[in-house]
């Protein structure tokens, strides 16, 4: 079954070719990205099962052996892989929802379909890769496809943030590249299965240096504190699905490179102690950061930057138990991270700006808003039961196992953590939600401000028909007049009347994944048992390395 | 596999030449600095190999090759510096086409929270909710 290995990377590369051809057939792109992206899905969840089953599978890309391009898709690859592409086929659908495929907007482009291919394509590559200078190439691949989803439409704000992302990212790249240069120079292989045991060879500090090398390269791409301040700049501005997809998945690539080398490269954990006191920083200032602000996307994004020290917290134990709660919490956050991205989006599109001073009301406006706000919201800041709860006492228990006084302020630090995370997002639920709306928004008449009963109650269609808005008495004239046109392509955005109407009901193409992925983050608490064990068994054989290493050994020599 | 002082030297010059012109402001500037820097990482890989003579199976002895695989690696990590280049050189042209300039520019919000920070202010006041919510239980 091992030719299952190369598809979630192939598929979507074949994908972006095809769709980039049909760029002046949006609804043929829509049916191939839709196919391409539900083919992953299927692909990762049969490897998932094989993995698990029989062990790891890997592939020699070329029959190259171990001096090309080895793929290998071991349980913790496959799993990364499943949610992966289970959140990026949630987010295709919801961005064809928004239409911005369609020229709505400030990206009018239909580049949108074949890029965002691509970027798949480089993250599923990233997670398969099994030696360092492809896994360097699955970064460039979704670096190269974020910077075009960062600035479609290049608008002013979008270039600005565009600037600081390219250059950094490109940063990081460069340091990477260099690593990997004195990496080959020092073992003449960049394979990670030969490397286990070339690098053990190496003299200590040389290690040392190239363990730091790389982990600078992985850290600013986790954001990671303190390289982590371009991410809050960089991220809010994109549109909203492109960002869902940037917080759920390309900041944990870096933390799966960053899983991979500690455990198969550097497992001696000289740097734990390090990775440790990086993790309490990232978490602590992340939220702080939060707390201060008062737009939903910017303090969204300094959660995603504050939970990246959670994950960090499990792989600085080293530790069976601190891995697999580790990769659990990867999981997690994966699928919260990007749904809360989502809902912002939806927030925005109702509320016509995702700034909390200008937003308020918004539960009476649009109730399913609000619970699909509520849900994610307390997962993420761990309420029991849901999953995040789950992580956070996985990562706690097992830093109490290791106990010392830097673990048990990590626990600390990892409560208090939590604490803001829920103080950030009750204030994000406060304002926004429970307020009395606000006049400039969207759907509200200027004289509704204040009195609770006249407020006009926006039915929410997830059918994609029409619904017309309903209000009180002396609204009634304006409302029956008023029925809300569906929202389609022909209407421009930028046309603030035609936005007004359309902005009143969300379309069904973006509440539908929206549900998904929060029914996906809530299942992950049902399914916490089944996958808490996926998660133990990949930390074993991380922590092991000999199941890895005699998978990619066993495959044919060159030539053969 | 023994280093080549002058490739030492050349990956020296360049990494300090890329790291000074990345620190800059402007995009045009950065992007040399890149240049720079990429050129520099490829030689540094390919410091990294054996030298010898082709490798091209019946030219010389295997013994005698030099190692293919920088080579290859460098071929990849040229093109991908290609396409950034391309991107980057797009976007300082965008740049100076909206604002007249390509200087890498500071965050309109970031400002904004240290003007507040230092006027000591808050932003979004819970307070606030609470006067609004007042009159509006009354009616």
């Amino acid at each position: 079954m091992t030719f299952l290995v190369p598809l979630p990377v192939v598929v979507p590369l074949l994908g972006a070719a095809v769709t980039l051809l049909l760029t002046r057939r949006p609804r043929a792109q829509r049916t191939v990205s839709l196919t391409a992206l539900s083919t992953t899905l299927i692909v990762s969840l049969a490897l998932l099962v094989l993995a698990t089953q029989d062990g790891a599978l890997a592939v020699a890309v070329g029959g190259w052996g171990p001096l090309g391009i080895v793929l290998v898709a071991d349980q913790l690859a496959a799993l990364m892989l499943v949610v992966s592409s289970a959140v990026t086929l949630c987010v295709l659908i919801y961005s064809i929802g928004q239409g911005m495929v369609d020229g709505v907007e400030d990206t009018p482009l239909s580049v949108y379909h074949p890029t965002y291919l691509i970027l798949t394509a480089g993250v599923t590559n990233a997670f398969l890769s099994g030696d360092l200078f492809n896994l360097y190439v699955g970064f460039e691949i979704l670096l190269v496809a974020s910077y075009v989803l960062l600035t479609l439409g290049s608008t002013e704000n979008r270039i600005r943030a565009g600037t600081t992302y390219v250059v950094v990212s490109l940063l990081s790249s460069l340091i990477f590249l260099t690593a990997l240069g004195l990496v080959y120079a020092a073992t003449g292989t960049l394979n990670m299965a030969q490397l286990v045991t070339r690098l053990d060879a190496l003299p200590d500090n040389l290690r040392l240096v190239l363990q730091g090398m790389l982990l600078l390269a992985f850290g600013i791409k986790a954001a990671v504190f303190p390289l982590s301040s371009w991410l809050p700049d960089s991220y809010p501005t994109a549109p909203a699905p492109v960002t869902a997809v940037f917080a759920g998945l390309l900041t944990k690539v870096g933390v799966y490179a960053i899983i991979r080398t500690e455990t198969l490269l550097f497992p001696e954990g000289r740097v734990a102690d390090l990775l440790l006191v990086v993790a309490l920083l990232t978490m602590v200032v992340g939220i702080l950061g939060a707390v201060a602000q008062s737009d939903i996307k910017r303090l969204l994004s300094f959660t995603l930057i504050s939970h990246i020290g959670y994950l960090l917290l499990g792989i600085g134990l080293a530790t069976p138990a601190g891995l697999s709660a580790s990769i659990f919490y990867t999981a997690h956050h994966i699928v919260v991270q990007t749904t809360l991205f989502l809902v912002a989006g939806l927030i925005e599109m109702r509320g016509g700006s995702t700034a909390l001073d200008r937003l308020g009301g918004l539960a009476r406006l649009s109730p399913i808003l609000g619970l699909l706000f509520l849900v994610p919201a307390l997962n993420l800041a761990g309420i029991p039961p849901f999953s995040g709860f789950l992580g956070k006492v996985g990562l706690f228990q097992a830093a109490a196992g290791v106990g010392g006084w830097l673990a048990w302020a990590l626990v600390a630090g990892g409560a208090i953590t939590s604490l803001l995370t829920l103080y950030a997002v009750a204030r994000v639920w406060n304002l926004a939600f429970w307020r009395n709306p606000n006049p400039a928004m969207p759907g509200v008449a200027p004289d509704e401000v204040n009195p609770v009963d006249r407020v006009p109650a926006v039915t929410l269609s997830v059918t994609g028909r029409s619904v017309p808005v309903s209000a009180g008495d002396e609204r009634g004239a304006y409302a029956a007049g008023r029925t809300v046109a569906p929202r389609s392509s022909a209407v421009p955005l930028d046309d603030r009347d035609a936005a007004d109407e359309s902005a009143v009901r969300l379309p069904g193409m973006m509440v539908g994944p929206t549900i998904a992925l929060v029914a996906l983050g809530t299942a992950l608490t049902v399914a916490a048992g089944p996958l808490f064990s996926i998660a133990a068994t990949s930390a074993a054989d991380l922590i092991g390395r000999d199941a890895y290493v005699r998978t990619v050994a066993d495959l044919p020599e060159v030539g053969e | 596999m023994t280093p080549n002082l002058v490739y030492i030297v050349l990956v020296g010059v360049l990494f300090a030449a890329g790291v000074v012109l990345l620190l800059e402001r402007s995009l045009t500037r950065i992007l040399v600095g890149v240049i720079l820097l990429g050129h520099g990482a490829n030689v540094l890989i390919l410091s990294g190999g054996t030298a010898g003579g082709t490798p091209i199976v019946g030219t010389v002895p295997a013994e005698e090759m030099s190692d293919p695989l920088p080579q290859a690696m460098i071929l990849t990590a040229i093109v991908i510096t290609l396409a950034v280049t391309a991107f980057l050189l797009a976007l300082a042209y965008r740049s100076r086409d909206i604002t007249g300039h390509d200087e890498v520019q500071d965050d309109a919000e970031d400002r904004r929270i240290v003007v507040l920070a230092e006027r000591d202010d808050v932003q979004v006041g819970d307070d606030q909710d609470q006067d609004q919510a007042t009159p509006a239980v009354r009616a």
